[in-house]
């Protein structure tokens, strides 16, 4: 796994443009893998809003979702977005928002967008996360967004650092973040994960340290990927991790 | 995969941002404390085999806020007393943050042990305790600027550690003042700041002398102030409000003498206060020994009174044996 790869003094990489840079500024094919990304890191928080906000049933949810989707794909309004005015993910649940008031307005269902982009969307695995919440009242609009906004960045980030590590041969570290990190047992050590997997101490820290600078620079890459511009990713990263990047 | 449950994400947040040591020395196992500076963590000495506190300022890369740490550390150098704790190391994380690693204080802040209820003896030999390193600080022109019972650790055996020397200065030489932006910022108060030059406000209110709070210039015996208001906290077991001088008067609760102590330390005239750390120690001392205190001009039933009580097994032999030769004398007629 490398480690070093684009890192900067802040520890984060700077490897990515924001989302709205690449899809104005890209071809054809980077306008359509940005929003591949965009996708990626926003549609179960806009599942998830569509939901639990609007008290959408799982079809109506599902079809708006996609529809959502090709819809600002195929008339670029994403890329009005003004950064001076809003951070970019408060901006993708207005104009969800927008679009579902327009599509009951409009009372009939929308058609689904030609597969301008292929992602394939686990609407499944979502709807299981919203069984599984805590039954306490939903969360304000933005505060829900926010929370399934940095579950989905994570999530991504997590698999992409299993991933990582697979291909690396380095199952055992990320099998110890797992353990110590994700789904902690009561009783979790340092000491009795060394013993486990027979390894001493310092390796144990030492394996954990590097899976969790992967994750963060992931989680930052992504983060960076999916603001409106610079200074909104530098407060991202100030709010999700305390880190000032100047 | 499952999902990432809240419990999860609120833990990434937390890991992802741990500091990464390049030597491989220390090893860190959690967060132990987060000020408006840095955060301290509890670390993993992996050379000599043993826990270590590690302080990281937030900002990855801020020479501002660098320097305030390379200060403090600097400060801590410096003062090599029981009271202050040693500092073992300084480098940079892989990252480019500076950091310092010290020693890992076992025990409790001043405010937790409170809640324990010591006996009146046993808080004022803390209090006393809490006056040596302040006043060796002072002795070695160093300022605390921001003493309270937060900044005060409390070991099993009683021992005390001030700490938190994030906002001192040197009272001679270059200004080595660290003031806690953030601090300032979440208090949103005029009496925070985040400044350390004359006219600069830094410390917390109660146990800000008042020329501190106002942005003059101040000196050691603004510490003495705050020693006054720690003082109230104990004796009164509240944080001081914004007349404890005249508040700790109307306790009834606490002995006189030491009301007349906990005043004078904190009058509002940094000339009318104790004028020296030890001055104030002192006095405590010599209340909880029996002896007179300099802030409080005792009557002459109240001196009887004391006297008696210092002395009472003195006391308690003589007059047993004034007794014994007056029995004698008129047993025996001699």
């Amino acid at each position: 796994m490398s480690t070093g790869d684009a890192r900067t003094r802040g520890g984060f990489p700077a490897t990515r443009h924001s989302v709205i840079e690449r899809i104005r500024d890209g071809s054809d094919d980077a306008r359509r893998e940005a929003f591949g990304d965009l996708i990626e890191g926003y549609w179960k928080p806009v599942y998830k809003h569509l939901r639990i906000t609007w008290r959408l049933t799982p079809d109506d949810a599902q079809d708006l979702t996609q529809g959502f989707f090709a819809d600002a794909f195929q008339k670029s309004w994403l890329e009005k977005f003004e950064p001076g005015k809003a951070r970019f993910r408060t901006f993708v649940r207005l104009c969800a928002d927008r679009f579902v008031m327009n599509a009951r307005q409009a009372a009939s269902r929308l058609k689904r967008g030609g597969a301008t982009q292929t992602v394939p969307l686990d609407f499944d695995g979502a709807e299981r996360e919203i069984a599984a919440r805590p039954p306490s009242a939903p969360p304000e609009a933005e505060e829900l967004f926010h929370q399934e906004f940095v579950r989905a960045l994570f999530d991504n980030a997590v698999r992409a650092v299993r991933a990582e590590c697979e291909r690396n041969g380095r199952a055992i570290h990320f099998e110890l973040f797992e353990k110590y990190d994700l789904v902690p047992a009561d009783d979790v050590s340092y000491a009795r994960l060394a013993e486990q997997f027979n390894l001493t101490t310092t390796q144990v820290t030492n394996y954990l340290a590097l899976v969790r600078r992967r994750f963060r620079e992931q989680a930052l890459d992504a983060l960076r990927g999916l603001c409106g511009s610079d200074a909104e990713f530098k407060r991202e990263a100030r709010d999700l991790f305390g880190m000032e990047l100047d | 995969m499952s999902p990432l449950s809240d419990a999860a994400v609120a833990r990434l947040r937390l890991v992802a941002t741990w500091p990464e040591f390049s030597s491989g020395r220390y090893t860190v196992a959690e967060e132990i404390g987060r000020g408006g500076m840095g955060t301290v963590y509890l670390a993993h000495d992996t050379e000599l085999g043993r826990e270590v506190a590690i302080k990281v300022p937030h900002v990855a890369v801020s020479s501002t806020l660098e320097q305030r740490l390379q200060t403090e550390a600097r400060v801590l150098a410096r003062l090599e007393h029981p009271g202050i704790v040693p500092i073992h190391d300084v480098g940079r994380l892989a990252d480019g943050r500076l950091f310092y690693v010290m020693k890992r204080v076992h025990g409790q802040t001043l405010r937790d042990y409170l809640l324990e209820a010591p006996d009146l003896p046993e808080t004022l030999r803390i209090f006393e305790r809490i006056c040596e390193p302040v006043a060796f600080a002072h002795a070695h022109g160093c300022i605390h600027r921001d003493l309270k019972p937060e900044n005060v650790m409390v070991g099993e055996f009683g021992e005390v550690m001030v700490m938190d020397w994030g906002v001192a200065r040197m009272s001679s030489g270059p200004t080595l003042s660290i003031a806690k932006g953030q601090e300032a910022a979440d208090a949103g108060s005029p009496a925070h700041g985040s400044s350390t030059n004359p006219g600069t406000i830094v410390g917390t209110m109660g146990f800000m002398a008042p020329e501190q709070a106002s942005g003059a210039v101040s000196d050691h015996r603004a510490d003495v102030f705050s020693l006054g208001a720690i003082l109230y906290s104990l004796l009164v077991r509240d944080a001081p409000g914004s007349d404890a001088a005249a508040a700790i008067v109307r306790r009834r609760d606490v002995p006189r003498p030491l009301r007349a102590i906990c005043a004078h330390a904190l009058a509002p005239a940094a000339a009318e206060r104790y004028q020296s750390v030890p001055a104030l120690a002192q006095d405590v001392a010599q209340f909880r020994t029996g002896g007179r205190v300099s802030a409080y001009r005792e009557t002459i039933v109240e001196r009887s009174m004391r006297v008696a009580r210092t002395y009472r097994v003195a006391i308690l032999l003589m007059l047993t044996y004034i007794v014994m030769r007056v029995v004698v004398a008129i047993v025996f007629g001699r």
